[in-house]
């Protein structure tokens, strides 16, 4: 099963709102998938500034001093927001590398969830309703974002195991499905030199689509050729800085209803996230076709 | 008319409401309000009573569905009208994927577009579909008919059996073992019946038939009476 939800909205007057519709959105698809719960949200920019997303299993212990210990060392002030496990550390765009080499030394236990302007990701193991209250998702506002709940078929049930996963800067992927050549991709990646943490099948299809996007193609072209070399079921939902996309495999038996004003493009696992959205009943509303790509942006 | 608020009082009470009905009920006029993509909507109903559904609905609308008419203002989810074994299902939007999978008997109309898979193994049912079907529709389709004012998505009738598949569009392609069909008088009048009940504005001539070739199944000519 699993749940996706994504929300683009193109009223500006809604953006404060988006960390609340979301929310709801994805808490009605809470019994498509228990296991685990994220959620990407596309925030505000500030100029030269980087987000950097950062996970912690033990998360009192290091993020207590983390802030002064990244600032001696890379040498600027950096500051962090600490949500419950996550930490948005904000940082000059130009000291972002020297951030990600300071966070692996001093802090080698600590994952980066996700890196770039606007782009934070929080997920962790349980329900929507928990994990959204736990970082206070409702009160959150951007100009899209995009939401899984899992039920674990291909890995463990575990934070790493749980979507969103980020593709690169501002990048991210959820997954409907499952994979069936992703042990041989995995390999091949890695060959490749592509970073890969776990055993999980979306994992995969996330670094195939960052690797295909370093090697010179755009998303588009990324999500193109998903199509050819990814062997099974999916629903793809991915986030980019200005814009999301949506992509089906040619048999498309996972299930996506999208919907369309003048105010926002919406998709859902089912027509039931969609309800409440305004003027819902005047809305376009369709299923993406399977082997389609789908992109809107602002 | 009996009306029913979903979002206040629940699914569960709506189908044992439904369930309740006989053959002499009556209540034979109902109408669900708050649908909100509500899955199992008026599921396993076997009575001579009319269910209209207004807003869209989740999975398995009229599901199992026995003498009752439903109709629904929206569109529905996977898996409409599954297994249906007679009366009649309306969906005045779209219909999402499998519609009237394996149905037995009866009459799915959708006013709008169905997705793939439509009428998957059916097995009796008929289905008047006013717009497109997807890719993968009446695959494996065993009897019955299957109607579409509009055009088919790809592998239409793969590994079909007996089923009549009447196409008025295009054909993306064709499944393994479907193959064109002689228009004979008997099927120009069973989709004039079909296209007068299902409301569709649409000539029989209009149409193309299609069918299994019959290469890939027991097929044995000394029971042709019996398909």
């Amino acid at each position: 099963m699993c749940g996706i939800v994504g929300l683009f909205l193109k009223d500006t007057s809604l953006e404060p709102q988006l960390g609340t519709m979301l929310t709801d959105m994805l808490i009605t698809m809470t019994d498509r998938g228990p296991d685990s719960a994220g959620i990407a949200i596309y925030g505000e920019e500030v100029a030269q500034t980087t987000k950097l997303t950062v996970q912690s299993a033990n998360a009192d212990r290091d993020f207590a001093s983390l802030e002064a210990d990244l600032s001696r060392a890379v040498d600027t002030p950096v500051s962090l927001s600490r949500k419950a496990t996550h930490s948005v550390i904000h940082a000059p765009s130009a000291k972002a590398n020297q951030i990600r080499q300071a966070l692996r030394e001093l802090r080698p236990d600590m994952r980066i969830m996700s890196t770039g302007d606007v782009m934070e990701i929080y997920k962790e193991v349980g329900l929507p309703e928990d994990v959204a209250t736990r970082f206070d998702i409702r009160k959150m506002s951007g100009t899209h974002g995009i939401g899984h709940t899992r039920m674990a078929t291909e890995s463990a049930i575990t934070t790493m195991g749980a979507h969103p996963f980020s593709t690169g800067p501002d990048q991210c992927l959820v997954h409907n499905g499952s994979l069936s050549n992703h042990n041989n991709l995995r390999r091949k990646l890695r060959r490749e030199g592509i970073h890969i943490e776990t055993e999980n099948d979306t994992e995969v299809g996330a670094a195939y689509l960052s690797w295909k996007m370093q090697t010179g193609s755009s998303l588009g072209e990324a999500l193109e050729s998903s199509l050819e070399d990814l062997d099974g079921f999916f629903t793809f939902v991915v986030g980019t800085k200005d814009g999301f996309g949506v992509v089906r495999d040619p048999i498309a038996c996972k299930p996506a209803v999208m919907a369309e004003t003048d105010q926002y493009v919406a998709f859902g696992s089912e027509y039931r996230a969609l309800v409440n959205l305004p003027n819902i009943e005047n809305a376009r509303v369709w299923e993406p076709e399977p082997a389609t790509v789908y992109f809107w942006s602002h | 008319m009996q009306i029913f608020d979903l979002e206040k009082q629940g699914l569960r009470a709506l189908n044992e409401q439904l369930h309740a009905q006989s053959t002499d009920t009556n209540q034979t006029s109902w109408e669900v309000i708050n649908a909100k993509g509500s899955h199992s909507i008026a599921v396993g109903l076997d009575a001579p009573i009319a269910v209209t559904v207004k807003g869209s609905t989740g999975y398995y609308c009229g599901g199992m569905n026995k003498q009752a008419t439903i109709n629904v203002h929206g569109s529905v989810g996977p898996g409409a009208g599954e297994n249906m074994m007679s009366g009649t299902i309306i969906v005045d939007g779209d219909a999402s994927q499998y519609a009237g999978a394996t149905g037995h008997g009866g009459l799915l109309v959708v006013k709008g577009n169905a997705s793939s898979r439509c009428g998957i193994s059916m097995k009796g049912i008929d289905i008047v579909v006013h717009g497109n079907i997807g890719h993968m529709s009446a695959f494996m389709a065993q009897s019955g008919n299957l109607v579409v004012l509009g055009d088919a998505g790809d592998a239409l009738g793969d590994s079909c059996y007996e089923a009549h598949l009447f196409v008025r569009g295009k054909v993306k392609s064709l499944g393994a073992d479907c193959e064109q069909k002689e228009m004979r008088a008997e099927h120009i009048a069973i989709l004039k019946d079909l296209l007068e009940r299902a409301d569709a504005n649409a000539k029989p001539e209009e149409f193309t038939r299609y069918g299994s070739a019959r290469n890939l199944y027991n097929f044995d000519v000394d029971n042709a009476a019996a398909y």
